[in-house]
């Protein structure tokens, strides 16, 4: 068996324009052949950075890294691909690349094609690939030759559950070659099924070593509480309340019907009145955030919303969309209720983000019907956009301005009287603790500190339909439940809150979700009717996703 | 170690960097079509002639010499002469911009002719437009001259023939700029295309991550740089091709130098701008800046300083320094001597020199910018 890669005591900094970034600060660790290694961490942990100076594509100022003989796999983000070139096309460039000769190269392609399942794809170009086979396609370049250490980054960004769960099934057929691998993620759930995790937060090493035994260290720590069926949903933000306020916790969520308790060592079991809690098996996420110093904050309870109509606070009816030819949105129809968080849950080009478009009223529907807040998206679509918020993914912000001022911004845009954004943005400043960031340029700021930033500015004149898309994917699981705290928050108090993501674990704080596929809703519901019905294995709303996708691609074969 | 250069790397790269040459048409537009609409727009539009000029006419005289000298202007295909009936609608037409100039025939005209001490014609240019000012009141003195010479032909005892009159008339027979600004165009237009061609090749490889992937494999940095730089030099020689092959026939050119000197004229600068484009981008990784960078630094200074407009002998010292580290001004100037006095080896080679230095000073800055890794 092939050696494997180690490192010691790696240090990179860069020196951006907002001042000297630590991305390494002395990352130690070792990438073991045949097992695959998660490199786990929040965006901005140094994982990138890391991957990198392994690959020897960046100088670490200092440290040492011990490559093996033989040849290193990189897979970048992007893939690496050419868009441009056909699948063969793309492959027979790096073989070329590599030197294979005539007879090496029919093998080994032959070999990938086998392996990838692109076989038949051969001459489509690369651009025109879903997510999931433009990764495939990234993987059969770096394995043209075969390495010793393939090093993916961050390899099941924007790729639906069906083909990551392939992706795995490949990395793992290769691991048992005895080809070192590692796979860095920002998702935690995904870092389980690794043999090893390298847990990064900001440039330290958090935990290096199988991931349970770091969660057998909290054993006995983290506790579930079943919420009984016909709670509806604003008693579920009340028990979430009252449970974070229990002493000895470090962290409540709403976890689909269930809240769960992550409590600080030596705690009693958490109890509330009339229900039960019962021990649960601590995740990579519950050791994680109880690793970390600072502790979810208890957003401040919100002033109740107006509500500006009688009906469903959004309502589509066939609501469809079409760029030529091509049908993104197919009479799609559901309602959003009053304080209600729903969710669009869908892979990437399925069609969630054109449905979204259309209701923020940013895109013309070519039929049906669409109403946000009581207005008619089709006759008064500048109407509505003064009822509603909008928070982008990697929540866009001007990074020269200071906190203060991009809200002051924000008070503008969505048309605040000048006394009006004065009290509001005082307000938000002290609601969302930022006092001591006010008057900083927000570039500079870490990424939990500008996530709240964002949101506060998103609801600055407090929207009835605050839109998020993507909110929480890559950041860290403190940041991530104080975010969803804050959206609980407000929707008891009466904001309705619409949510896109491909991402399963912002799935289970939704109360409804719309899984959208191929420009429909094939399934919608609450995530425990969701896993109930579709979920046979028992594994979580990632099965029932999978499982309710291929039976639809089985109904509706693609020509 | 591996070689510097291996044939099936490089032929691996190029087929690739064809296919996306292919596959977008961008490239192919802009090296052979753009150049073509630039020499078309401006080869008509920027013309230093002035043609069919309106003149006010006042013909205050009763002398038959003056409907003889109204009857030559007419003939002149640069002047149009407009009969006013007294001076001051003539002026008003003047201030109006109707007319650009006035030609007076006086009540005495008859007789100052036949005196010959003074003029005997009077004749008032508009001089908002300084260079159509002194071609009008040249056309004029060239159309009197003329006259002239053929009254004096007719009676030969009148007055005497003004000698320096026919100047320009002498430099530029047919009183046609074009010929000498279109090869000066055909640079100017090249230097922009070729610095374009290779402005976004090398950034798009670092926009698209696909750079990232490239640095992982054996590539060398030598079959990068001709891997960028061979299949655009031959797109830049087609547009060059095209474009010279349009100047011929659509605006009646003709080369007196050899097509050799020529080729290899060109190949030369072909370098010289691809290299700019090629440094642009390695630099900045990023397509937008460096196109930008590409434009700037080729466009301006190809317009104004490298005498493809403005004569370099005019300029003030300074001035005239900053030229020689203008590529263009030796393209333009081996352009104007290949097409208008042939291969004149003495005018030639220095040019070339300088050309070729050029050349290996941006690419060789080039290959060093080239690293192989993300730093």
């Amino acid at each position: 068996m092939a050696d494997g890669l180690r490192f010691s005591d790696l240090r990179k900094t860069f020196t951006a324009e907002s001042g000297v970034v630590k991305a390494l600060d002395g990352v130690s660790g070792s990438i073991e052949p045949g097992r695959i290694t998660g490199l786990v961490g929040p965006d901005a942990a140094g994982k990138t950075t890391l991957i990198r100076v392994l690959a020897d594509l960046l100088k670490a100022e200092s440290g040492n890294v011990d490559r093996p003989r033989g040849h290193i796999g990189y897979m970048p983000q992007k893939f690496g691909l050419y868009e441009d070139l056909t699948v063969s096309e793309n492959l027979a460039l790096y073989a070329d690349l590599h030197g294979l000769n005539r007879n090496e190269r029919e093998q080994t392609f032959k070999r990938l094609h086998q392996f990838t399942g692109l076989a038949p794809f051969g001459d489509r170009l690369a651009g025109k690939l879903s997510g999931g086979m433009k990764q495939k396609l990234g993987l059969a370049c770096t394995l043209v030759v075969a390495p010793a250490v393939l090093l993916l980054d961050e390899p099941s960004v924007g790729v639906d559950p069906v083909s990551r769960r392939e992706l795995w099934s490949m990395v793992r057929s290769l691991q048992d070659t005895g080809i070192a691998v590692l796979w860095s993620t920002a998702y935690l759930d995904e870092a389980e099924r690794c043999d090893h995790v390298i847990l990064l937060h900001e440039g330290h090493v958090l935990f290096d070593g199988a991931p349970a035994d770091l969660t057998k260290k909290f054993a006995g720590r983290t506790w579930r509480i079943p919420i009984p069926a016909d709670n509806d949903a604003q008693r579920k933000r009340e028990l979430q309340r009252a449970g974070s306020q229990l002493p000895g916790v470090i962290d409540a969520q709403i976890q689909g019907r269930a809240l769960r308790l992550v409590m600080s060592p030596d705690a009693p079991a958490p109890q509330l009145p009339n229900l039960k809690a019962e021990p649960a098996t601590p995740r990579l996420e519950d050791a994680y955030l109880a690793m970390l110093d600072t502790r979810p904050r208890t957003p401040p309870p919100v002033e109740p919303i107006e509500n500006p109509t009688f009906g469903h606070m959004i309502e589509t009816r066939n609501l469809t969309r079409r760029f030529g030819e091509f049908t993104a949105v197919d009479h799609i129809s559901f309602n959003v209720e009053r304080g209600e968080i729903f969710g669009l849950l869908g892979p990437n080009g399925a069609g969630k983000s054109t449905t979204f478009k259309m209701l923020c009223g940013l895109l013309p529907a070519s039929s049906g019907e669409a109403r946000v807040a009581g207005v008619d998206l089709r006759t008064e679509r500048d109407d509505a956009r003064g009822k509603l918020g909008y928070m982008a993914q990697k929540f866009a912000y001007l990074g020269h301005l200071t906190v203060a001022q991009n809200m002051r911004f924000a008070a503008g845009v969505y048309g605040l009287s000048t006394s009006e954004a004065k009290t509001r943005i005082e307000a938000a400043i002290a609601d969302y603790g930022l006092e001591q960031f006010a008057n900083e340029p927000c570039g500079l700021l870490p990424l939990g500190i500008k996530q709240r930033m964002a949101l506060a500015c998103a609801v600055i004149h407090r929207p009835a339909v605050l839109f998020l898309d993507e909110p929480t994917s890559g950041v860290d699981p403190v940041t991530r439940h104080e975010f969803w705290a804050r959206i609980n928050a407000m929707a008891g108090a009466g904001m309705t809150i619409m949510v896109t993501s491909h991402f399963i674990d912002e799935a289970e704080y939704c109360d409804r979700l719309a899984i959208i596929y191929r420009g429909r809703v094939i399934g919608m519901g609450s995530p425990e009717e969701i896993k109930a019905k579709h979920d046979k294995t028992g594994e979580g709303l990632e099965a029932a996703f999978i499982s309710l996708i291929e039976s639809y691609d089985l109904e509706h074969p693609q020509q | 170690m591996t070689r510097a250069v291996d044939p099936q790397r490089l032929r691996g790269f190029l087929r690739k960097e064809w296919i996306q040459i292919r596959r977008d048409p961008s490239s192919i537009i802009v090296a052979v079509i753009l150049p073509m609409i630039m020499l078309f727009l401006f080869g008509f539009g920027v013309s230093l002639d002035a043609r069919n000029q309106p003149a006010a006419v006042v013909i205050e005289t009763s002398a038959p010499e003056a409907q003889d000298f109204l009857a030559s202007l007419r003939a002149n295909k640069y002047i149009i002469p407009r009969l006013a009936p007294d001076r001051p609608t003539a002026t008003e037409w003047l201030r109006s911009r109707k007319v650009m100039a006035i030609i007076v025939l006086g009540d005495d005209f008859g007789e100052r002719l036949h005196r010959a001490d003074s003029a005997p014609i009077q004749v008032l240019v508009n001089g908002t437009d300084a260079n159509t000012a002194r071609l009008v009141s040249g056309y004029i003195q060239g159309v009197w001259a003329t006259w002239l010479v053929d009254r004096e032909n007719v009676s030969p005892c009148s007055a005497p023939t003004p000698i320096n009159v026919q100047f320009r008339v002498w430099f530029n027979e047919d009183l046609d700029s074009r010929r000498s600004i279109i090869p000066g165009l055909i640079a100017v237009i090249m230097t922009l295309i070729g610095a374009l061609l290779t402005a976004m090749v090398v950034a798009r490889e670092w926009e698209r991550g696909t750079m990232e992937a490239l640095l992982t494999t054996p590539l060398t940095r030598t079959e990068l740089l001709l891997g960028k730089l061979i299949p655009y030099f031959c797109l830049g020689m087609a547009g060059m091709t095209v474009t010279v092959l349009f100047a011929l026939t659509v605006f009646g050119l003709s080369i007196k130098g050899s097509i050799l000197a020529l080729v290899l004229a060109s190949s030369l600068f072909m370098l010289v701008v691809l290299g700019i484009g090629l440094m642009a981008s390695t630099i900045t990784r990023n397509q937008f800046t460096a196109s930008i960078i590409a434009l700037t630094a080729t466009m301006l200074p190809g317009m104004l300083l490298s005498g493809f407009i403005f004569d370099i002998r005019s300029m003030n010292k300074v001035i005239q320094t900053i030229t020689y580290i203008v590529p263009a001004r030796y393209f333009v100037d081996l352009l104007k001597t290949l097409f208008m006095a042939g291969d004149i080896w003495a005018a030639i080679l220095p040019n070339m020199l300088a050309l070729a230095v050029v050349a290996a000073l941006f690419i060789g800055i080039t290959a060093r910018k080239t690293t192989r890794n993300l730093e």
